[in-house]
Order: structure tokens, then C-alpha cells, then sequence
């Protein structure tokens, strides 16, 4: 039995020296008294690759907040990079869930990513953040598109747009919610290969609300639901999606190693 | 047509000259935080600010003619209670989360009856019309200054820190992660809201201050692509409809707000029905 926190027998075996960016020790988070995370504890080794799932309402958008200093944990310490969330926030690069950005704004694709290099000290965007705006373009293959409005995109190209809206700042850690909500099947593959490659070279914790997207690509998934459990993705047996998404689900339901209560795949 | 342009020539006629002038650069103040209001969605916020202008206006009146406090005029009782409600309902919306309906309403309709009770106050009849509705042919030397200097700060505020706006407008905790102190932007965003609704006040009036901020933007909105593009039409079409407005006021003995109101309005609505009919034609649903 994996209880929260006992994390320690994973990382042993991807090697000792592994650092450490992003951790969580005893977090606990209620809203209007409500316990939305109770008790979570997380370490997530430098180049992880991982995928948060569980069940609307879970705790994942709210996982992703507490690392990113937005909201401040009832109890608990979290630890990014070495520091606080806060002080650590210029390194790690959000996507948020596209869904509450107005749809209608005017803005070309360059105007959305240039939004990554925004700084609390300059005016204007200089050569360099246009430059790099460009190149963070060019990583999601969306170059053709740089001054097409933002607005006409579908949404695949718009979820790309985003990612590199929150690569153009070079990030150290890549938090993505839902990057693949409302996209086809191909979208999300291409997605997922990005991101992929992305891996090589950051920190990647992608949030998700279906089991589809614990594909070949992630290595550890994490389970929130209200607490939190942790699933090597090297331990399950079928790594293909599909057999995740219909055969495995129930292997990963059955060989659950979370027997608290309020844990659930329901 | 022709009687007004000559109108305007007359030299008599200084009013229309100072009236045309006040439309035009006030366009420019409406049309770039008419934009911002439009894109973030805050017109409900610039609603209750300008009827808590009236709130000021009243204070200042009561003042000035009940307590011979001269130096209190309406403008600086506008610009106070305006720069005040703005902060208090920037703070609500920020803090109140799904209360803020409910407290922006109440400051907006308590901002409005403090007006009329310190009216009843003050010894002396006053035309609330002209408060209420707007009248732009009492347009002073004075009231041109302040167009001229609330131009001046907000294109240089606009042109300084237009990424930070965009930023705040269009994914406030995006830009709050990058460093940005959105609390701060926003409320500046307010505030310049604010000491527009009084510069709208003195053309349309109270209660149609919220028709000329957010029209001129929902129009340019059709065709702008890019947020500052969306800024210089919004300022060329309020400066049009000012001017339109004006010129039909005058030439029909129409109220100038109301009518620079109403030709917004229908504007707007044929374009949109036009832009509906043009998606079905292109889609080939017709």
C-alpha cells in the first residue's frame, strides 16, 4: 500500500540524486470550510514528466494554485524551486484552463504570447521578447498563425497558442489545467508530443480531469481527490491510452494503492 | 445641414464651436477607456460610478449655495465622489466575489439619492435635467482645459503601461503571475474610468454616460483585430456620433445627449443585424 507521502520508495529508483522542484509537505486547503485538499504531500523530481487527474471538483486547478502562490495553504509548506511559490513564480510558465479568457478579445497570437514576457519593470517589449515570443511560436508549429487574430483560432490552436504563451519565458517548471479540453484525438497527441519534447528540458505537471491522457507520454500520475495518491506509470501494466481509457481503467481502479476513504474513480 | 455649418461660422454662436470642440477631444478619453470598459467587461462598474457622481454633484451644491463654501464647485464634488466610488467599487469587485452584484447596486442607487437629498437641502431651484441627460451646449472654456489635460494623462498613461493593461484586461492572474501588481492597474483602470464619467457627464449626462462609453467600443469591436486598433476606431466613431448628434440636436430642437444616444443605439443594432445577416450568408445557412 502507496499512502500519501510515501514517495520516497519511487524516486529511490529513478536514482538518488534526483533534485527537487516542486514540493509539498502535510498541505491542507478548505474553502468555506470545505476541505478541498486535506493532509497532501508531493515531490516532484527535476525533468518529471506527470499528470494530475481525478474527478471535477478534485483539488487539481486548486494543486496547481497552491504551487503557483495564488492561494496559501490552511497548513503545510510548499516549496518550488528551492523557495516560495511566490519568489519562484517568474520561472515556472501557466497555462490556465482556456475556458475563462474572453474569446472576443482583440489580440493577434503574437499580442497573447508576448504576454508571457511581460515584466514587472519594463514598458514596452523589446527585440529579445519578440524574438523569443516568436520562437515559443515556432515550438507549437503555430508560426503561420503569429498575426492572425487570436479570436479566429479553433480551439486545438488556441490550447497551442497558450502553451506558448507560458513556454516564452523560458520556464524551469510547465504547469498546464487541461490542456486537451475540447480537442480531437489528433489535437491531443500532437499536444502531447510537444510536450514531449518540451520534457527534455523542463518540468512538466499537466492537470487533467480524464484517465485518457495517462498515455505513453507522462511518467507518474497523480491522483487528487481531496487527497492525493501517486501512480508510477512504470508499475501499471498497459501504458497504450486506450487501454488505459477502456481496459485499464478498471486494473488502475483495482490495483489502486489508496485504500482513505474519499478516494475514488467514480 | 447647410443652416448648421453656418451656425457654426456665426460668431455669435461660440457655443457650438465649444460644443463641437468638447465632443471631439472628449472622443478621445471615451474611446480608449470606453475600450477597456467594454473589454473587461465593466460597464456595470462605470454605471454605479456615474450615478455616484451625482452623489457628489449634490454634496457640492449643498456646500457651495446652502453653506457658502464657494470654492467647492459641482466638478470637484463630480471628480471626488467619482474617484472615491471608483476605488470602493474596484475594492467590492475585487474582495466580494459573488456579493458584488448587490453592493455595486446599492452604492449606485445610494450614490444617486444622496444627490437629490442634499439638492432638496439647498435653498434655490436647480435643473436636474441637465445633470441627468447631459447638456453640452453649456459647455465652458474651462470644461475644454480639462478635456485637454484628461487626454494628455490618459493616452500618456495608455501609451506607458499599455501592456499592463492588456495584461489585467485580458488574463488578470496571467499577468499577476508575470509580476504585474494587477490590484494596482486596476484600480488606476477605474479611477481613469471615473474622471471620464465626469467629462461624459457634462455631454450625455448621468444616466446615459454608460450608452456613449460602451457603444463607440462594442462597434469597433466588430472590425478591430488588434486591442489599440480597437481604441482609434472606437475615438473616430464617438467623435462622429458626437458631432452627428450635435448637428441633428441643433437642426430638429432635439436634447444633444439623448439624441447622440439614440444614434449609437441604431447604430449599433443595424450593424450587428448586418454582421448576423453577412455570417448566415458566408456560412450559406440563408
Amino acid at each position: 500500500m502507496t499512502h500519501p507521502g510515501n514517495r520516497t520508495d519511487d524516486t529511490a529508483c529513478k536514482g538518488p540524486f534526483m533534485e527537487t522542484d516542486i514540493s509539498l509537505n502535510h498541505v491542507t486547503f478548505a474553502y468555506r470550510q470545505q476541505p478541498i485538499l486535506e493532509d497532501v504531500s508531493l515531490t516532484v523530481p527535476k525533468k518529471e514528466f506527470a499528470c494530475v487527474v481525478g474527478p471535477n471538483g478534485g483539488g487539481k486547478t486548486t494543486l496547481l494554485k497552491l504551487i503557483l502562490g495564488l492561494i496559501q495553504p490552511d497548513d503545510g509548506q510548499i516549496r518550488v524551486l528551492g523557495s516560495t511559490p511566490e519568489k519562484a513564480r517568474n520561472r515556472m510558465g501557466y497555462m490556465p484552463q482556456y475556458a475563462h479568457l474572453d474569446m472576443n478579445f482583440p489580440a493577434t497570437v503574437l499580442d497573447v504570447v508576448l504576454m508571457g514576457r511581460l515584466k514587472k519593470t519594463a514598458f514596452w517589449f523589446s527585440a529579445k521578447d519578440r524574438s523569443q515570443a516568436m520562437s515559443a511560436i515556432d515550438t507549437v508549429g503555430m508560426t503561420p498563425f503569429a498575426h492572425v487574430g487570436f479570436n479566429t483560432l479553433s480551439g486545438g490552436q488556441k490550447q497551442r497558442v497558450l502553451i506558448a504563451r507560458a513556454l516564452c519565458s523560458r520556464p524551469d517548471i510547465l504547469l498546464l489545467d487541461e490542456p486537451t479540453a475540447n480537442v480531437d484525438h489528433e489535437t491531443e497527441e500532437n499536444l502531447f508530443s510537444i510536450l514531449k519534447d518540451l520534457n527534455r528540458e523542463m518540468t512538466i505537471l499537466v492537470v487533467s480531469h480524464d484517465l485518457g491522457f495517462v498515455s505513453k507520454y507522462v511518467k507518474t500520475v497523480i491522483c487528487v481527490n481531496r487527497l492525493l495518491v501517486i501512480h508510477p506509470t512504470t508499475v501499471m501494466d498497459g501504458t497504450m491510452i486506450k487501454d488505459i481509457y477502456y481496459g485499464d481503467l478498471k486494473m488502475v481502479r483495482h490495483d489502486h494503492r489508496c485504500s482513505q476513504e474519499g478516494h475514488c474513480h467514480d | 445641414m447647410i443652416e448648421f455649418f453656418q451656425a457654426v461660422l456665426d460668431p455669435d454662436n461660440r457655443f457650438l464651436v465649444y460644443a463641437l470642440g468638447m465632443g471631439g477631444l472628449a472622443s478621445i478619453a471615451f474611446g480608449i477607456i470606453g475600450t477597456f470598459v467594454t473589454i473587461k467587461r465593466i460597464s456595470y462598474l462605470a454605471g454605479a460610478i456615474s450615478h455616484s457622481v451625482f452623489g457628489g454633484i449634490g454634496l457640492a451644491l449643498y456646500l457651495q449655495v446652502g453653506q457658502g463654501i464657494t470654492w467647492f464647485d459641482p466638478i470637484l464634488g463630480a471628480v471626488l465622489a467619482a474617484v472615491i466610488a471608483a476605488v470602493a467599487v474596484g475594492l467590492v469587485s475585487i474582495h466580494a466575489k459573488e456579493r458584488e452584484d448587490t453592493i455595486i447596486g446599492t452604492l449606485w442607487a445610494v450614490g444617486m439619492a444622496c444627490g437629490i437629498l442634499f439638492i432638496d437641502k439647498t435653498p434655490g431651484y436647480f435643473s436636474l435635467s441637465s445633470y441627468l441627460f447631459g447638456d453640452i451646449l453649456l459647455i465652458s472654456q474651462k470644461d475644454l482645459l480639462f478635456v485637454i489635460g484628461l487626454d494628455l494623462v490618459i493616452v500618456g498613461v495608455v501609451v506607458l503601461f499599455f501592456n499592463q493593461f492588456f495584461g489585467v484586461c485580458f488574463d488578470t492572474e496571467f499577468a499577476l503571475l508575470r509580476g504585474i501588481n494587477t490590484t494596482f492597474f486596476y484600480l488606476f483602470l477605474l479611477v481613469l474610468t471615473a474622471l471620464t464619467v465626469v467629462l461624459l457627464v457634462r455631454i450625455v449626462g448621468i444616466v446615459l454616460v454608460i450608452a456613449l462609453l460602451t457603444i463607440p467600443p462594442a462597434i469597433a469591436g466588430f472590425y478591430a483585430r488588434r486591442l489599440w486598433e480597437m481604441m482609434l476606431y472606437s475615438v473616430l466613431l464617438c467623435a462622429a456620433f458626437t458631432w452627428a448628434g450635435l448637428g441633428i440636436s441643433y437642426q430638429m430642437s432635439l436634447s444633444s445627449g439623448p439624441t447622440i444616444i439614440v444614434l449609437c443605439g441604431i447604430t449599433y443594432l443595424v450593424l450587428m443585424a448586418l454582421n448576423r445577416v453577412v455570417l448566415k450568408l458566408r456560412h450559406g445557412s440563408f
